[in-house]
């Protein structure tokens, strides 16, 4: 790093940005003006551009601005466990500085032929993922829903209940409740020394949240990969992260692309979700995410974008049928439940939840037909009770129970609505697993 | 050597100031850390230079050396390229080591320490061109045609090929001497620039021939020809990679390049795993064996992406001079569009529709242009077979990406979010897609006789039906069930079959997910005539209770092995349900 390089000469402020002439400043590296955090974004023979993450209030043209001379870093050893940090990698605990290795907070990519399968069932007991969208440890997949909807909530379940060595949460406008609501979640499940959070809620600036995915795949990856743990990462609200995105590529006068977001905006999420990972060491890193929504438009450049990069995603919906919040299967989907499918879990599995799915949809038209006015034939009406208590039985997000007992439950159901020829299930399973015995309702 | 100095750096923009004259597309090298970076030339303003970095730029300092190298981005050709995982840049990936890739890495494309049975083919005194075959060696399996450089400009006179033997591949196979006498030394090594063709045959006809996929709703519905090319867009999750990953297990190709552009690591991670223990359904040999993959995925360098396209198209070009069958697949030639997009924006160019660089329709067209059947100079053939997927914005394929390519690209395979929502797969619209090579005539002949006299008549009359039954299906949904002729359910039935047993097909079925052209000509024809069979029902309700029970039996068929006890037992069932609703007609009528 060799001597402090300090200047006083700003020459160009905008809310998120300031520019100077500066000699030697390296793309990516970081700078403090009045001691705040700013990263240098483009250099141009001396003209050095930086982005402020605090914003610019207060930074005048003779503030002071100093170079460290390497990018974003965390400090990471085993300390980090049970920490909260904000987006620079700070306590905001209380509790001591954090020591270790200083660790650049974008890290190289790894090689895709040192990736192992991930195959490894990553169960959480809601069927509508178990069941129907199967997640898998080093897959990553975020939960698509209305600001209305209570994702935090479930996104804490999910992690409750799923197996892993290590939590990392890395909040970004977060709300203060929902910061103390995970905060108390993992407190009162005892879990304190297993998670690492990294917290950016709405009262800081929004552009720290710019660090904070970094900062919780940095901390994975030190604990997938030189403690070969599994670690689950939670990244809430990834919609919340492109915003601010946005914020920087406007204020660098960038031509945007679709929905006022930035051309990058794809390469940019998939530096953070392809850090998720099985390692053949057997360490990984499982990223489930929030994109929350405007009004359940999912071909908004965030969601779309995301959607394009994750493995799937999980549809949160109100359903007011029942008056429960489901996973819906439809928009819903888990790309790497084929590697544990039928091969963790038991071989009738893609046949039942592709049998359930094929007919919730025929409920769906029949309940369009309804809503036209028009008069539902008998098999219209079966589909629909049935619906009602598959969204009841297996798709609301407050069921708790085993794979085993979730593909039982869906035998069930299609005996109790459909006749064998109607559900369309490979013969061989069918002799195996319908029971003759058992007459059907309708 | 020409060199200059690093001015500026916006992410993997790089201004350099040069010292003498620059070429547009040069690649240069960039001295950072004790590492040389590649960057391509994209700018030339006089002294002042724009260059896109193959590498992420935080090692770079201003003031930095920079080498020109005079020359445009180049892969090694040679043997060894099969079974190889590169990155976007030709890297064999496998021979880095470490677990991550480290800015600046590289390793060599080809094995200089392999030993390769080399056999002549051209003697001595011939007079050959680019192209021409020299020998072969054995490459897993292939026959590996060592050519005369493509970069050889008129005709040259063989002076010697050495004996058979085994050689490494920068050994001197070949001399030949040009018709001023000077003699040229031949390796089994080439370099080409991957932005320029392979031009080396003598023609280039209109694809004629079906390239059999295994899928039915390609094949039979909508083939693709050798030589032919395709496109795939569809909103993200609707099949886009299982339905080209289907295609690069089941398709009877020679060679098969596999370019994984700005998309998932664990999609690769999957053919990683997957292709060596399959087995090619031609030559019963690991599928690995004849594929190379090109992956450069979503979180490797985004100025590689397009690289690694021109990477792919090149080698397939390779082995088409070598008279071979190469089908390339390209996942998601969005990708790269992309990352044109993005370097435009940095350049702070006048953008085009949704702020895609202007000339993105011509480059789409260049590209697909590159597929194709030639003819060699020995009146040998060879093709390039190429289906890209595309990813348009929120779905909607009024974009540029998926308008260009429509433009060119022969057959639409278009994906409906709809189709996917019901998992009705591969979610191929029946409607929507087409495949233009139905309307060759010469494609006609060759199905009439290699298929079936009629097979493309055949072939669209099963379309009108699926047409009359979603016709059917919105007056229906229009006017009610029962304000309708039951002819009406009838027709929409039909159509729910054709869709349900022919294409619809289970990728992840072992039996299911490749079906031979034999068993698709039966399964078509077989679904023809009950479709044009005279039905006769009382009341609706009855069409659909019998439908579903002939769709359930035509399903179980699919699951079963074809001709096999189990087949014929379905079989059975079927001409029962057919024969007992006849007799019932005959009884009523
Ligand atoms: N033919 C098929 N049979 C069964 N399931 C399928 C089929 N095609 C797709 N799917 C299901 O849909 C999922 C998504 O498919 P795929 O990954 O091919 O989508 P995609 O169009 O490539 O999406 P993206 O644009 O995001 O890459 C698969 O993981 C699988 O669950
Ligand atoms: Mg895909």
């Amino acid at each position: 790093m060799g001597f402090k390089r300090i200047y006083t000469r700003i020459s160009n402020i905008t809310k998120a940005t300031c520019t100077l002439k500066a000699e030697g400043a390296r793309y990516g590296e970081l700078a403090r003006i009045n001691g705040m955090p700013a990263q240098v974004i483009s250099v141009i023979g001396e003209n050095v551009t930086l982005q402020v993450f605090a914003g610019t209030e207060g930074v005048s043209s003779e503030s002071e601005v100093v170079f460290t001379g390497s990018q974003p870093l965390l400090n990471v050893s085993d300390l980090l466990a049970g920490r909260f940090l904000n987006g620079y990698g700070e306590p905001i605990d209380g509790g001591p500085e954090l020591h270790g290795e200083a660790r650049a907070i974008k890290g190289s990519a790894v090689n895709p032929i040192k990736r192992s399968k991930p195959s490894t069932l990553l169960a959480t007991g809601i069927a509508g993922i178990d069941l129907n969208n199967t997640l898998v440890t080093g897959q990553k997949i975020p939960f698509f829903a209305n600001a209305d909807q209570p994702y935090n909530q479930v996104l804490a379940e999910v992690a409750m209940r799923a197996e892993a060595d290590k939590i990392i949460l890395g909040g970004m406008g977060l709300s203060n409740d929902d910061y103390l609501f995970f905060k108390n979640t993992f407190t009162n499940a005892g879990v304190l020394n297993k998670i690492v959070c990294f917290i950016n809620t709405s009262e800081n600036p929004p552009l720290e949240r710019l660090l904070i995915p970094d900062m919780a795949c940095t901390a994975a990856e030190y604990f997938a990969n030189d403690k070969k743990q599994k670690v689950l990462v939670l990244l809430t609200d990834m919609t919340l992260y492109a915003d601010a995105l946005a914020i920087v590529a406007n204020k660098m006068d960038q031509i945007p692309s679709k929905d006022s977001m930035p051309g990058s905006l794809y390469s940019d999420l998939a530096s953070i979700y392809e850090k998720s990972v099985q390692f053949a060491h057997g360490g990984s890193i499982t990223i489930i995410g929030v994109t929350t929504l405007s009004e359940g438009d999912i071909t908004h450049a965030i969601p779309d974008n995301t959607g394009y990069i994750t493995e799937g995603q999980l549809f949160l919906k109100q359903d007011t049928d029942i008056g429960k919040v489901i996973v819906d299967p439809f928009r819903s989907l888990s790309r790497l439940k084929q590697n544990v499918i039928a091969k963790k879990t038991r071989e009738d599995h893609p046949q039942v939840m592709n049998a359930l799915v094929r007919l919730y949809a025929d409920a769906k038209d029949a309940k369009t037909k309804k809503e036209n006015g028009f008069d539902l034939n008998e098999y219209d009406k079966r589909c629909l009770e049935f619906a009602k208590d598959y969204s009841r039985r297996l798709l609301a997000v407050d069921v708790n129970m085993s794979i085993d007992q979730m593909l039982d439950t869906g035998w069930e159901l299609l005996q109790n609505y459909f006749k064998k020829f109607e559900v369309g299930i490979k013969e061989e399973i069918m002799n195996k697993y319908w029971n003759d015995d058992r007459t059907i309702k309708a | 050597m020409n060199t200059g100095k690093v001015t500026g750096v916006i992410s993997n923009l790089i201004f350099i100031e040069a010292v003498a004259a620059v070429t547009q597309n040069e690649i240069c090298f960039i001295h950072a850390e004790n590492k040389k970076l590649m960057a391509e030339v994209i700018k030339v303003e006089g002294s002042k230079i724009s260059a896109q970095l193959f590498e992420m730029s935080m090692t770079i300092k201003m003031g930095s050396q920079v080498d020109f190298t005079g020359k445009m981005l180049e892969i090694e050709l040679g043997p060894g390229i099969l079974s190889k995982k590169y990155d976007g840049l030709q890297n064999d990936l496998t021979k880095m080591s470490g677990l991550f890739i480290e800015i600046g890495q590289t390793s060599a494309a080809l094995d200089s320490d392999i030993y390769y049975k080399f056999t002549p083919i051209g003697k001595a005194g011939e007079t050959v061109k680019a192209g021409d075959w020299l020998g072969s060696v054995k490459e897993n399996w292939i026959d590996h045609k060592i050519m005369v450089p493509f970069a050889l400009k008129g005709t040259y006179i063989i002076e010697s090929v050495v004996e058979e033997g085994d050689y490494l591949i920068h050994d001197i196979v070949a001399v030949l001497t040009s018709e001023n006498g000077e003699k040229t030394e031949v390796s089994m090594v080439q370099k080409w620039a991957v932005k320029r063709t392979i031009d080396t045959y003598k023609q280039k006809i209109r694809p004629n021939k079906i390239l059999q996929t295994g899928l039915r709703v390609i094949d039979t519905l909508n083939p693709i020809a050798e030589g032919g090319t395709g496109y795939i867009p569809g909103p993200f999750g609707t099949g886009k990679t299982v339905l080209q990953q289907a295609i690069a297990k089941n398709t009877k190709a020679d060679v098969l390049i596999n370019v994984a552009c700005g998309e998932r690591a664990n999609e690769v991670v999957e053919i990683f795993t997957e292709f060596p223990k399959l087995t090619d359904p031609d030559t019963g040999r690991s599928l690995d064996e004849k594929t190379t993959i090109i992956c450069n995925t979503s979180n490797m360098p985004v100025a590689a992406r397009e690289a690694s396209v021109y990477v792919g198209m090149t080698i397939a070009e390779y082995y088409r001079a070598m008279g071979l069958k190469v089908l390339i697949l390209a996942d998601s030639t969005s990708r790269w569009a992309q990352a044109l997009r993005e370097m435009s924006n940095r350049m702070e160019e006048l953008p085009g529709q949704d702020a895609f660089p202007v000339e993105l329709p011509a480059v789409i067209a260049n590209f697909y242009s590159r597929a194709g059947t030639t003819q060699l100079n020995n009146d040998e053939w060879g093709s390039v077979t190429f289906i890209g997927t595309v990813s348009p914005a929120g779905g909607n394929f009024k974009e540029p990406v998926t308008e260009s390519t429509g433009k060119v690209a022969r057959c639409f395979y278009a994906l409906s979010q709809k189709r996917a929502d019901a998992k009705r797969y591969p979610a191929i619209d029946p409607m929507a897609s087409y495949s233009k090579y139905l309307d060759y005539p010469e494609f006609v002949e060759n199905a009439d006789s290699n298929i079936q006299k009629g097979w493309v008549t055949q072939v669209k009359r099963c379309k009108d039906l699926i047409r009359n039954g979603l016709e059917a299906r919105d007056q229906i949904s229009i006017l009610g069930d029962d304000a309708v002729p039951v002819d009406y359910h009838v027709l929409f039935w039909i159509s729910e079959m054709i869709d349900f047993a022919l294409i619809q097909q289970d990728s992840f079925d072992d039996l299911d997910m490749k079906t031979p052209l034999k068993r698709q000509q039966y399964m078509l024809n077989k679904l023809m005539d009950i479709g044009e069979t005279e039905f006769h029902f009382d009341e609706f309700a009855e069409v659909a209770t019998f439908f579903k029970q002939v769709i359930n039996v035509l399903k179980q068929m699919n699951y079963s092995a074809f001709d096999s006890a189990q087949f014929k037992k379905h079989e059975k069932e079927l001409n029962k349900l057919l024969q007992d609703n006849k007799e019932k007609t005959l009884i009523e009528s």
